[in-house]
């Protein structure tokens, strides 16, 4: 509350939108070959037909910035804004402070899609498709289950979510069971610590799409989203069609956050902490907070990458980060975000 | 009559909860419904604000099925102001109070400059301008419902529901906001409200309907309806009617005031 008065409102997309673009910059030389800025801004005029590198140093150059770095940073982007956009939607929209992405059971059933996809097939394709198919299935279950019996609708989704969750938790450790246990088994386990070390152009290319058509959508609707967080009835007599967009902001945070899971497994946290940091920078009105959201998200992720690629000589499942540093951080905001639910 | 409900039944899995209701509110008018906790009243408040699908019988505005109006239309013309409700998120006052402009845009459409002044115009009118840029979720009770009242008039609709406006008030600020309402209907807002207190129909309805179990037991003026025998069949308890002075009369219930003042050996229960 004290930050907001101080920054104008307005300020902040385009403040943070360039601290997004420093620190993807600025991890474009991190790693274990260490390139200078001057260095990348000199590849960049090469590539653009400006400057003037001599040929091998440009294709090495290229390898490390385009092959190599370049594509798991902006994994690490595309990630850490859908995770916080699915999940400040959620958090709006079932009117919860505990809510994360995973509260349909999209996590879970991507999960389990993807350590499906590991044991009966070795295409990478085949696996993130498998992952993304059972995520969409596990919502459709929480959804079907709501819709079966009367009462709280927001109550019924989320018991629906709770057994969806459940089942594809089961249906995993069936998988694990019978995975081998040399090769799949730890295969699976690496998965689902979150990482982005598979993250190449194609698939950031591929999932860059549907995650950018998510993300606006959501944002689009986020008039929506603040009316819809005062309750049903008083949404209807509004003149909001609640049912519809209500489901069309399921369908979206569904899908871009099971697309995250296609890039980088189970990626905990970002979804719950990243709306409540963003809510006490700019306040609860989802009309800044979404795209404030995303680009601390994508901030946040970028930073947490480079420091479990860099922290050790062994990389650290970023999943793992996300976590140690997410866990003491809610438990300190927890406090300070109470009062944004009165 | 501008809104009219014909023959409503309605119930949740067999069990009515209206039977065969009837009523008409003309423009203007305020209209108070009173009867027990669950007799049904939240029920019909929201069958007129065509919250709820109907079995039998219709909801009219201007002679129009709601039902068949859409509810962005609907919108336009019926405002709802709930009870003092869990809050959500800390809206600024502005912030909830444009959302009664939500009806009036197309889809994609943004608050523009006109929004802000309605806006503005009917935080002004009850005097909570000061209020706009606080924390909505920090306004006492009484603010609140005047926030809401200000995102009903900002929505441009001219009959209001409230459900138990009163309820979690403190006494100055229920009849603050009986003042209110008394002003808004002089300038033509008609009003549909449910209450527990007989008293604030004695004071400012037009019309009382009472229900008990899902069905209209009287209807009419205050001064018709609002006898002891009817509170009796309400709420049970003898209450005595008093004239203070011309036209102002209120409730006292007259066994609490036997047993206090008269008879203070008799035990106090029926």
């Amino acid at each position: 509350m004290q930050l907001k008065s101080c920054v104008k409102n307005t300020a902040w997309i385009p403040g943070l939108f360039f601290l997004l673009v420093a620190s993807v910059v600025i991890s474009l030389t991190l790693g274990k070959y260490p390139l200078s800025l001057e260095e990348i801004f000199g590849f960049l005029s090469t590539s653009c037909g400006f400057g003037s590198m001599d040929g091998q140093k440009y294709e090495l150059f290229k390898n490390i910035i385009v092959d190599i770095r370049l594509p798991r940073i902006l994994a690490a982007v595309l990630i850490g804004a859908a995770l916080s956009v699915s999940g400040a939607s959620f958090q709006s929209m079932f009117i919860n402070p505990l809510v994360s992405p995973s509260l349909l059971g999209v996590l879970s059933g991507a999960s389990f899609g993807a350590a499906l996809g590991m044991i009966v097939s070795h295409n990478w394709f085949a696996v993130q498709s498998s992952s993304f198919l059972f995520g969409f299935v596990a919502v459709l279950i929480s959804v079907g289950i709501a819709r079966l019996y009367r009462g709280d609708r927001l109550l019924m989704l989320i018991l629906g979510g709770i057994i969806s969750g459940a089942l594809f938790t089961s249906l995993l450790s069936i998988v694990k069971y019978v995975a081998d246990p040399y090769n799949q088994l730890p295969a699976i386990v690496n998965w689902l610590m979150g990482g982005l070390s598979m993250a190449d152009g194609n698939t950031v290319l591929f999932t860059s799409i549907p995650i950018g058509i998510g993300v606006l959508v959501i944002v689009i609707l986020s008039p929506y989203l603040n009316i819809l967080s005062m309750g049903d009835d008083e949404a209807k007599t509004l003149g909001v069609n609640v049912a519809a967009i209500r489901m069309t902001l399921i369908f979206f945070a569904t899908l871009i956050s099971a697309m995250t899971v296609v890039v980088g497994g189970m990626i905990g946290w970002v979804g719950l902490i990243i709306p409540h940091v963003s809510r006490m920078l700019v306040g609860p009105d989802n009309r800044l907070l979404l795209p404030v959201s995303a680009l601390i998200g994508a901030f946040y992720l970028v930073g947490v990458d480079d420091v479990s690629r860099l922290l050790f000589n062994v990389e650290i499942p970023l999943g793992i980060v996300t976590s140690l540093v997410g866990i003491p951080f809610f438990a300190l905001v927890l406090k300070n975000a109470r009062k944004g639910w009165g | 009559m501008l809104l009219r409900a014909e023959n409503v039944t309605f119930g949740y899995t067999g069990r009515a909860v209206l039977r065969d209701v009837s009523l008409a509110v003309g423009k203007g008018e305020i209209v108070t419904l009173l009867g027990p906790n669950g007799c049904g009243k939240t029920t019909l408040l929201k069958v007129l604000l065509g919250l709820n699908r109907l079995e039998t019988g219709k909801v009219l505005f201007d002679g129009e099925d709601i039902s068949a109006m859409g509810q962005k239309t609907l919108a336009r013309k019926i405002a709802y102001v709930p009870q003092f409700h869990r809050a959500s998120f800390a809206y600024r006052v502005m912030d909830v109070v444009l959302m009664g402009r939500m009806p009036h845009k197309s889809f994609f459409a943004r608050y523009d400059n006109r929004d802000m002044e309605l806006a503005r115009a009917a935080l002004e009118k009850l005097s909570i301008l000061h209020l706009e840029d606080r924390p909505y979720t920090e306004l006492s009770g009484g603010e609140r419902q005047l926030a809401l009242i200000a995102r009903a008039l900002a929505q441009e609709a001219h009959t209001f529901i409230f459900d138990e406006p009163a309820n979690g008030l403190d006494y100055g600020n229920q009849i603050k906001l009986l003042e209110e309402l008394i002003n808004l209907s002089r300038e033509g807002y008609t009003f549909i409200k449910s209450t527990h207190f007989p008293d604030h129909a004695l004071w400012i309805a037009d019309r009382v309907i009472m229900m008990k179990q899902g069905e209209i037991i009287a209807s009419g003026g205050p001064e018709d309806t609002i006898t002891s025998e009817n509170l009796y069949a309400l709420y049970g308890r003898e209450i005595d009617i008093h004239s203070l002075k011309e036209n102002f009369r209120v409730c006292v219930p007259g066994r609490l005031g036997n047993c206090r003042m008269k008879k203070p050996t008799i035990r106090c229960v029926n």
